[in-house]
């Protein structure tokens, strides 16, 4: 199981999931109707790092975070 | 150094500390930026979250950056509430020459606001609203929506 967090703004209780790469993340999520919307504007992380693509490697107890668009100052 | 505040930063304490610091490190240029908190579209304040472990990477990053420049980098600030007219963002750059440091804090400033992982949010009406239009998606945000 993988945990998923919302950061910021997403109003949303973490998931656990059965994901072994992040496209099964994406799948899970686009079929999530609070969730879907954010999809396109949000950043992944995989335990803290950034990530960009798809093909990224899950293993049980990975952290995926979502971070929307961002302005701090 | 990076170091974040429940509330408004003391802009005031900051930057004559950090002053102190580096008063014997031989830089010629301290160039502080100073974000405060300004009245428009009847707000009472702006709120903001963090998420810490990936503002201390990006954080680390920018101060390896500063290093190889021959500069030091620092960075306050707020979490939580912080009313009008008060400050929630303290950066400075010291290095050995004005140029060097004039600008990396441009650049520092610009990239903090593209890529540091802090949402904000307009206080108004005893409301804490996200400030989605003034907000910028991080470079290569979408993967999931793909």
């Amino acid at each position: 199981m993988v945990r998923v967090e919302f950061l910021g703004p997403i109003q949303k209780e973490a998931l656990e999931l059965e994901a072994a790469t992040l496209h099964d993340v994406a799948a899970a999520l686009q079929n999530d109707a609070e969730v879907k919307d954010w999809l396109e504007s949000c950043a992944v992380a995989v335990n803290d790092t950034l990530v960009k693509s798809l093909d990224t490697v899950l293993k049980s107890g990975d952290k995926v975070s979502l971070l929307p668009p961002v302005c701090g100052g | 150094m990076l170091e974040l505040y429940e509330g408004p930063v003391p802009v005031e304490e900051i930057l004559v500390r950090w002053y102190k610091e580096e008063a014997s490190s031989n830089y010629g240029a301290y160039i502080p930026f100073i974000g405060t908190i300004r009245e428009e579209d009847e707000i009472s304040g702006l709120s903001f979250d963090i998420y810490e472990p990936i503002l201390e990477s990006w954080f680390n990053a920018w101060q390896e950056k500063a290093k190889v420049a021959g500069a030091v980098l620092k960075m306050a600030h707020s979490k939580g509430d912080v009313p009008l007219h008060t400050s929630s963002y303290v950066a400075a750059v010291f290095s050995p020459k004005r140029k060097v440091a004039l600008k990396m804090i441009n650049d520092f400033v610009e990239d903090f606001k593209a890529s540091a992982p802090i949402w904000k949010y307009d206080l108004k009406d005893g409301k804490r609203l996200y400030a989605r239009d003034r907000s910028t998606p991080i470079s290569g945000s979408g993967l999931l929506g793909e």
